[in-house]
């Protein structure tokens, strides 16, 4: 009996629509696994680059509680990165693959890494606004149609919440502390609010992929709804703790029951985006070092492995 | 309310709840046949080598060989911080003499006047721990030594007659029976993988062998690391010592260098809050 | 060349409970893979014992993807639920 592919697209789409999960072994379309190739390798890049704006503080963390934290806090993004390049291994893909296309730029990677962290308040920061976008881009991917990918983020949602909480804390303790102190968290904030906001992606007349990817539950809420709901939760975070958001626009809307807020600047997005950040150049030469300098390390236990299994 | 919504459970925490506190139930009070100042000093080799060593490893992060090895080497400098945080706090109760003085008012702990405060010339660690990382080869070779000395002494420290000292060893020596296979089963990776990897791992111990009579190692200690270095099919190296005088606070340009970068925020804002 | 293979990690979280999928990794053989998987998967106090094997080793249901009688249970590794609960604070779910 030979199935067609209109059976099996239609199987597909049923498993889709009951809300069940499509799972590795499973019959799927070329564009759906394409699609979900291209999004689970850039958001495992991100995690994976996203360690060097902060990893570069561990060395110089100022209290070692604090160096415990951010040492655990960066180390938990390699997990993040592993998770999900395992999750896009079912796919027929390989992490080997997959580091060779973040290398050689054919991949992305979340452009809000390519910002620079000059103060130690954007450890602070980072978890607090970059963590807690994050979090609101991942909560509804615990949802996500594709199995594997699901679980992945389950795992990082857990560990995310930890990330968001030592941000806003470090953040929270350095208000409490000296007049220089408060001047750092506020100078960080203003330097990564936008680029925060830009962490949703392109508005959504801007973003062609997002109709087709809901349509699959890969994606589960649009880009402008999500930055929205990251504006409304954090604007009374703000306000704990004491900072100014560097948006004059930004007002509680009564009739909407949301806040308005200004636009980003998509130029600057679409720029970094394309490489010409601040800092695009020097993450990707970083991960491509680490990477060539391990290479014998990574030769030498497959050579061990079948020496072992020789014996 | 937003304190709750970010700071409520402890659960979350990577350092929560839910990890036991190693001095629950000790006996914190130092015993009185000990002589304090001699206590504080031992505390302080010890943690100085955990703080170092942990402070040299954790500069892996997001550079090892493979996302495995990352997190990995994370987890054994985390440990490391976590004995270091403990001797240090440990220095301070038994001889407070030890912390820097600090500008009155400022709210920096003991852990951290101790850890940011001191001069290199104040610091207790041996030699080899300020070494800085090299390569792969090199890292895995200095923690297969130091880790299989430690493991020693910890387990030494089990009877000792402060509490305190015998509880971090309790918890310590789980900690670094791990490391120690960690480095091991590597080094033998290295040594037996290919010829490059082989060559650097020999390098690496040809280097590091100097700094070994440093640490003053029981025979039983050697036992151990000769059944590693036979499986891996090198031998000790011929070399001569060097003149490690860590202890005596006597060290090499790596360590300032270290604590210059580990010390700048710290030393920047003596009365921050963090 | 000399890509590490995937290992499939299953956690037992305490006495009592089934090993359960937790997810993969690399490693070059076994030891290693239950070394990284320690590390990976059980930095939070997570399992009291771990099982690795090589993905390849795995025997599952379901050998063709075009098979049309697959079900949700068909496949041996991926389909374990893990058990880990969203925190109560992260909003709306
Ligand atoms: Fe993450
Ligand atoms: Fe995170």
């Amino acid at each position: 009996m030979t199935v067609t592919e209109p059976q099996l697209a239609e199987h597909f789409g049923a498993t889709i629509a009951r809300g069940d999960r499509i799972e590795p072994r499973d019959w799927m379309p070329e564009a759906y696994r394409r699609t979900l190739i291209r999004q689970i390798a850039q958001h495992a890049h991100s995690e994976i680059i996203g360690m060097q704006p902060e990893g570069d503080w561990i060395s110089r963390a100022p209290s070692l509680r604090r160096k415990a934290i951010l040492l655990a806090k960066v180390q938990d993004e390699a997990g993040h990165g592993l998770y999900l390049y395992s999750a896009c291994e079912t796919l027929g893909t390989s992490r080997r693959e997959l580091t060779d296309k973040l290398l050689s730029g054919k991949q992305k990677y979340s452009s809000i890494f390519n910002y620079p962290t000059p103060s130690y308040a954007d450890v602070g920061t980072i978890g607090w606004l970059v963590d807690g976008a994050a979090i609101c881009n991942q909560v509804p991917l615990c949802r996500t149609s594709f199995g594997p990918y699901g679980r992945a983020m389950i795992r990082i949602c857990k560990e995310e919440s930890f990330h968001q909480r030592q941000g806003y804390e470090l953040l929270m303790t350095m208000m409490r502390g000296t007049d220089e102190q408060r001047a750092m968290v506020q100078e960080s904030v203003d330097r990564f609010w936008w680029p925060a906001l830009m962490m949703f992606g392109p508005p959504d007349g801007a973003s062609p992929n997002t109709e087709q990817s809901m349509a699959w539950g890969i994606k589960r809420n649009t880009n402008d709804e999500l930055r929205q709901k990251f504006v409304d939760m954090t604007v009374p975070q703000a306000r704990a703790l004491g900072v100014t958001l560097p948006d004059p626009q930004l007002r509680w809307n009564s009739e909407r029951q949301a806040h308005d807020f200004g636009e980003p600047d998509w130029d600057e997005f679409w720029a970094v985006v394309n490489g010409a950040g601040p800092c695009n150049a020097e993450r990707l030469a970083h991960r491509r070092k680490a990477h060539d300098d391990g290479a014998w390390v990574r030769e030498a236990a497959v050579a061990f492995a079948r020496l072992e299994e020789a014996l | 309310m937003i304190s709750d919504d970010l700071l409520g459970s402890e659960a979350h925490w990577a350092f929560g709840t839910d990890f036991e506190d190693p001095l629950a139930g000790v006996d914190t009070t130092v015993p009185d046949d000990i002589d304090p100042a001699a206590l504080a000093r031992y505390c302080l080799m010890l943690g100085d080598d955990a703080l170092v060593l942990s402070q040299r490893l954790s500069e892996w992060c997001s550079r090892a060989p493979d996302l495995e090895e990352d997190i990995a080497l994370a987890n054994i400098a985390l440990d490391l911080l976590g004995e270091a945080r403990l001797l240090l706090a440990r220095a301070a109760v038994a001889d407070p003499s030890v912390v820097p003085s600090l500008p009155d008012g400022s709210p920096v702990p003991a852990e951290d006047a101790l850890a940011f405060f001191r001069s290199p010339a104040e610091f207790r660690n041996v030699t080899m721990t300020e070494l800085p990382n090299g390569d792969f080869a090199e890292t895995i070779t200095r923690l297969l030594l130091f880790s299989v000395w430690r493991l020693a002494e910890f387990e030494s420290l089990l009877t000792h007659p402060d509490a305190v000292l015998a509880a971090v060893a309790a918890k310590g020596r789980k900690e670094l029976a791990y490391h120690r296979d960690f480095a091991a089963r590597w080094f033998v990776t290295l040594a037996r993988g290919t010829a490059e990897s082989r060559r650097r791992v020999l390098t690496a111990l040809a280097g590091l062998w100097a700094f070994w009579p440093e640490l003053d190692a029981p025979a039983d200690v050697e036992v151990v690391l000769d059944q590693v270095f036979a499986a891996a099919d090198v031998s000790r190296p011929e070399v001569t010592p060097a003149r490690g005088l860590g202890r005596e606070c006597v060290h090499t340009e790596a360590l300032t260098d270290l604590l210059a970068e580990m010390q700048s925020v710290a030393r920047a804002h003596p009365r921050g809050l963090w | 060349m000399s890509e590490w293979p995937l290992y499939e990690v299953f956690v037992r979280g305490k006495r009592g409970l089934n090993h359960v999928h937790v997810g993969s990794l690399h490693a070059p053989d076994d030891k290693l893979a239950l070394m990284h998987a320690r590390d990976v998967y059980t930095r939070r106090n997570e399992g009291v014992s771990i099982w690795v094997v090589r993905a390849s080793d795995i025997t599952a249901s379901s050998p063709d993807e075009k098979d049309p009688m697959f079900a949700p249970s068909g496949d041996k590794v991926y389909r374990h639920p893990t058990f880990y609960d969203i925190p109560a604070h992260v909003p709306h779910l």
